[in-house]
């Protein structure tokens, strides 16, 4: 089932479409944002430049830092009367960035929020609880206006309250859950303590997204939930959830394409790298008027997939995101995301994938420490059978790594469980 | 003749063990003999307490990591010598300890160890058969 026909258009008339709504998104920002003619400028590039879509890497790329720098609405394209709604990241250091739409983008937003439900599977008849953060925010109302759009009865729970929403999944009968990985993990744990089994709910689907998470924590979340768990992905300065989603084939996030154009760039260089190469995901809108991007780069680390998929849609894949160039950790010179750790962790089958990263520098080398946390279950009365347990979960980081670590079983529960994005990094080296 | 000790996971961190003593006590759960087994990382805490399954359910509740281990409460008589005897026989008998710990009170004129086997079934047989006095988990609970 697809929403929209779009997403199965002929390949040469989505990439004629793809060209059309560049050009005219890149001659929007030229007529209407000064800081991106200057930069245009800057480059000797004038909107009649970008004749294919080869030509894309030609413009100059957006980041984070430029969204700061106007803040808060330099690089919107309308004025304050065209705009019916903002959204804010939150700003961990100094300003947040703030986002704009208007009310086509709303529309829009909607559309392909629609189209991500569709492609998971969920229909009109799904009961969808949203238990996404609502407010700044883009997940909790991205979400809901999709799932109002598709026709399906919406519980805006928003995040928090778990016992809360264990409640209201079981009452009102809910049957698709999105929320992000780890607190959908985090849910399932309560379910567990209160016993309750996935059983006594009737949740099919879950719509997952927001951070990175690994293929291993997916099949924990549809054990324990009894659901699909479809990887969904979005950000704010792009739109919000519904730039792009998993179909049930569950092997690459299909991006919608006839309104984001997908490139995957050497996160060092800036250069595009070859389709199927690992880097940095960047995205341009080419159907958005509030607030258009040009070349954003997400820090999102990631796989370009144009082969054709066997749900039939056209549009290019992006595989499960694998990590953020910011959640990067260098360690004496090798890349390290938190999620092979977590995949690692997974693999060995009964430990729980709850671990925090501790980075320290001793005598001018990188230690990583990863605290993990005993399993209940695990828990053998036996000096000698958990320092075996830890030397197993040192050696499956290790061989997942290729570097040394040292592993610290910690109590149950002691790590701090996430309502929204997971905190696993600690990093005390202090560079200088 | 199997005694249920309490066996806990903890983190070698300053004030786990108070913490968890305090929790015990607000329960009125009351420890008859304790020891802990610590490497750099972590210990586990081995606990004869006056009631074993509630002492179980509430530390479940709260979260530790906890199991019920087999043990068995050995008599050993109070006088220089005594615990090598038994531990002697023990021994000449192939019996495998994996660990043990003394227990504060005496039961009548003998002094008490907490002893670990690897097969505690077929260690109460032999010890027995020996004539080493062992006491129940009741007489262990009510001293
Ligand atoms: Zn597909």
């Amino acid at each position: 089932m697809v929403w929209n026909e779009i997403e199965k258009m002929d390949r040469e008339q989505l990439n004629e479409l793809q060209i059309a709504r560049l050009q005219e998104t890149v001659k929007w920002v030229w007529d209407k944002v000064p800081a991106y003619r200057q930069r245009m400028e800057g480059e000797g590039i004038r909107p009649e430049d970008i004749r294919s879509l080869d030509d894309l890497a030609l413009l100059p790329m957006t980041t984070k830092d430029d969204l700061r720098d106007n803040y808060p609405f330099g690089l919107f394209a309308v004025g304050p009367e065209e705009i019916v709604r903002v959204h804010a990241s939150s700003g961990t250091t100094g300003k947040p960035t703030v986002v704009g739409y208007t009310q086509e983008d709303i529309q829009n937003w909607a559309e392909v929020m629609a189209r991500t439900l569709v492609c998971g599977g969920a229909t009109k008849n799904d009961v969808v609880q949203i238990a996404y953060g609502y407010g700044l925010f883009t997940g909790g109302l991205g979400v809901h206006y999709g799932a109002e759009r598709l026709g399906a009865t919406v519980i805006p729970t928003s995040a928090g309250h778990t016992r809360r929403q264990i409640m209201l999944m079981q009452d009102l009968k809910t049957t698709v859950l999105a929320c992000t990985p780890s607190y959908a993990l985090y849910l399932a744990e309560t379910m567990g303590e209160l016993g309750i089994s996935s059983q006594d709910l009737s949740l099919r689907l879950g719509f997952l997204g927001a951070e990175p998470w690994s293929d291993a924590m997916r099949k924990q979340i549809e054990a324990a939930l009894g659901i699909d768990a479809i990887d969904i992905y979005g950000l704010s300065e792009i739109m919000g959830p519904g730039v792009a989603s998993e179909c049930l084939a569950k092997d690459g996030l299909h991006v919608f394409e006839d309104h984001f154009i997908a490139e995957v760039v050497d996160p060092a260089t800036g250069k595009p790298v070859e389709d199927g190469a690992q880097g940095e995901l960047v995205f341009t809108t080419i159907n958005k008027k509030g607030l258009p991007m040009i070349r954003y780069r997400t820090r999102d680390i990631t796989i370009l997939n144009r082969q054709p998929c066997s749900c039939g849609r056209t549009h290019a894949r992006i595989k499960k995101v694998l990590g953020r160039t910011d959640d990067m950790l260098i360690i004496r010179g090798v890349n390290i995301f938190p999620s092979q750790i977590e995949e690692a962790l997974l693999a060995m089958g009964h430990i729980e994938p709850h671990y925090v990263l501790v980075v320290d520098r001793e005598r001018g080398l990188d230690e990583l420490e990863v605290w993990v946390e005993l399993n209940r279950e695990a828990f053998i009365d036996e000096v000698r059978r958990i320092e075996e347990l830890e030397r197993q979960i040192k050696r499956g980081i290790e061989e997942t790594l290729g570097i040394g670590v040292q592993v610290r079983l910690v109590e149950p529960k002691t790590i701090a469980r996430s309502e929204g994005k997971a905190k696993r990094i600690i990093d005390r080296r202090e560079i200088k | 003749m199997k005694v249920k000790q309490l066996s806990i996971f903890l983190e070698n961190k300053s004030g786990r063990l108070a913490a968890l003593s305090r929790a015990l006590a607000e329960q009125n759960i009351n420890i008859r003999a304790l020891s802990l087994a610590d490497t750099a990382d972590f210990g586990i805490l081995r606990l004869i307490v006056d009631d074993p399954e509630k002492g179980y359910a509430f530390l479940k509740k709260e979260g530790f990591a906890v199991r019920l281990t087999d043990v068995l409460a050995v008599r050993v008589p109070d006088r220089p010598g005594g615990l090598a005897e038994v531990l002697n026989a023990i021994h000449q008998r192939g019996l495998n300890v994996e660990y043990m710990y003394a227990f504060v009170e005496k039961a009548g004129d003998d002094a008490l160890v907490i002893v670990r086997m690897d097969d505690p079934d077929n260690a109460i047989g032999i010890l027995q058969e020996m004539g080493v006095g062992l006491l129940t988990g009741d007489e262990v609970y009510a001293l």
